[in-house]
């Protein structure tokens, strides 16, 4: 039965299980081998996270679906996550700026989620808060790297920036109404917006960028509204599934 | 990789009365099987082995990372040698909490992978905090050189990162801090 817990963890589950997937997007694509490592890397952690949290979900649930049943079977309009992720990352600079805003604001998130009274919950945030520094670290260098570079790196970055930022205020949307039963168990996104701005504000500055000043997008994605992207990602990564159920090697 | 679940568990000779009694060291004895070099007790994966006198073994592993592929492989690796060894039931349960550091590494993991060409990892707490984490250098396992950088943060491995020797100048892997 679905519960706000349920949605709320499905939310986390579903942020870093298609954030992986857009991620492995970059494996033999990437600009050098050691970034083809790099991110298959922070690909695979994030899916890590990602199967505990879904599998945390399902027993919440109670219905007996798996962690398998959840990512691969489930429709689009069910999956919980943020537009953020979901959208093609196919330009270097989208992805390190994608993964600076995602990876700082799982930090704050993690960080906090170890008090959860979810025992479940705590321990994955006590895990991923370790190696989410890593992935901040990893892009916070490239944003670095790239905005105070060249001219041409300079003006690509900027332009990822700004195409991301109105993606990210739907990270700190409020949990709908009737979830007053989280406080202690879950982490309030609204909160964390503001330690999470500052760091990335500190970042782009130091990376002489611009903070885009830019209107959010519509939400929508926590209540299963998502962009025309993500029937695309799910088609990919479910179709072996559904295909063939069952299979392994 | 076999990720196949081997469960033999319920096929051990059932005549045999006596439970071994060194489970512990069994489970102890199994290695990662990307790090073949040590054991997982020497990785600090291993956290509780308990037996009984049924012939039924409860172990306790703790992953390294989240997404560490290693951890079914493990799981077989131990329910096969444990099975082995006339153990009838085996269950493996993986645990998130305490969450596993590098500071769980024993000293014989730690000199094993220095012998293996692996720069063992330094303490966790030495690790700076905030969004750019200022690296401190790893020495070379190959000449012993700290004259050495950082090539990538991630290596073939989610438990290392890759490095280069500016005296010997060989690639090396380094166990990162975590």
């Amino acid at each position: 039965m679905s519960t706000p817990l349920v949605e709320y963890v499905l939310g986390l589950a579903d942020d870093a299980l298609v954030s992986a997937q857009r991620m492995g997007w970059w494996i033999s694509r990437a600009p050098e081998l050691e970034e083809d490592v790099a991110l298959a890397n922070i690909g695979l952690d994030q899916l890590g996270q990602a199967r505990t949290l879904l599998a945390r979900a399902g027993e919440l649930e109670g219905d007996g679906r798996s962690e398998d049943d959840l990512a691969y079977l489930r429709d689009e309009r069910e999956f919980r996550n943020v537009k953020l992720v979901e959208r093609p990352m196919t330009d270097f600079g989208v992805a390190m700026a994608r993964l600076l805003v995602v990876a700082t604001w799982q930090s704050h998130l993690y960080a906090g989620l170890c008090g959860s009274s979810d025992q479940t919950l705590a321990g994955v945030a006590g895990k991923a808060v370790k190696e989410v520094a890593y992935h901040v670290d990893h892009a916070a260098q490239w944003v670095l790297r790239l905005g105070d570079g060249t001219d041409e790196s300079h003006l690509r970055m900027q332009a990822a920036l700004d195409a991301e930022w109105p993606f990210v205020e739907e990270l700190f949307e409020a949990l709908p109404e009737g979830h007053e039963a989280l406080p202690g168990v879950a982490v309030d996104p609204v909160a964390l917006r503001g330690p999470v701005l500052n760091d990335l504000r500190g970042v782009v500055e130091r990376a002489t960028l611009t903070v885009p000043d830019v209107r959010p997008a519509l939400g929508g994605g926590r209540q299963g509204l998502h962009t025309e992207h993500l029937g695309f990602l799910l088609a990919e990564m479910q179709h072996l599934h559904r295909s063939h159920p069952g299979a392994t090697w | 990789m076999n990720l196949r679940h081997r469960t033999r568990s319920d096929v051990a000779d059932p005549t045999i009365e006596s439970v071994a009694p060194d489970a512990r060291r069994i489970a102890a004895s199994v290695v990662d099987p990307e790090l073949p070099m040590v054991t997982i007790e020497d990785l600090g994966i291993l956290r509780d082995v308990t037996a009984d006198d049924q012939g039924r073994v409860h172990v306790t592993i703790t992953p390294t990372y989240s997404g560490c592929p290693a951890m079914e492989t493990i799981r077989a690796d131990l329910v096969e040698s444990l099975t082995c060894a006339g153990y009838r039931r085996v269950d493996v349960e993986f645990v998130l909490s305490p969450a596993w550091t590098t500071d769980d590494l024993t000293e014989t993991g730690r000199a094993t992978l220095a012998e293996h060409g692996i720069a063992p990892p330094g303490p966790v707490a030495a690790r700076a905090s905030g969004p750019t984490v200022l690296a401190l250098s790893a020495r070379c396992p190959q000449c012993g050189s700290l004259d050495t950088r950082e090539s990538s943060h991630f290596g073939s491995t989610a438990c290392k990162s890759l490095w280069v020797c500016r005296a010997c100048r060989e690639p090396f892997d380094h166990f990162k801090a975590l």
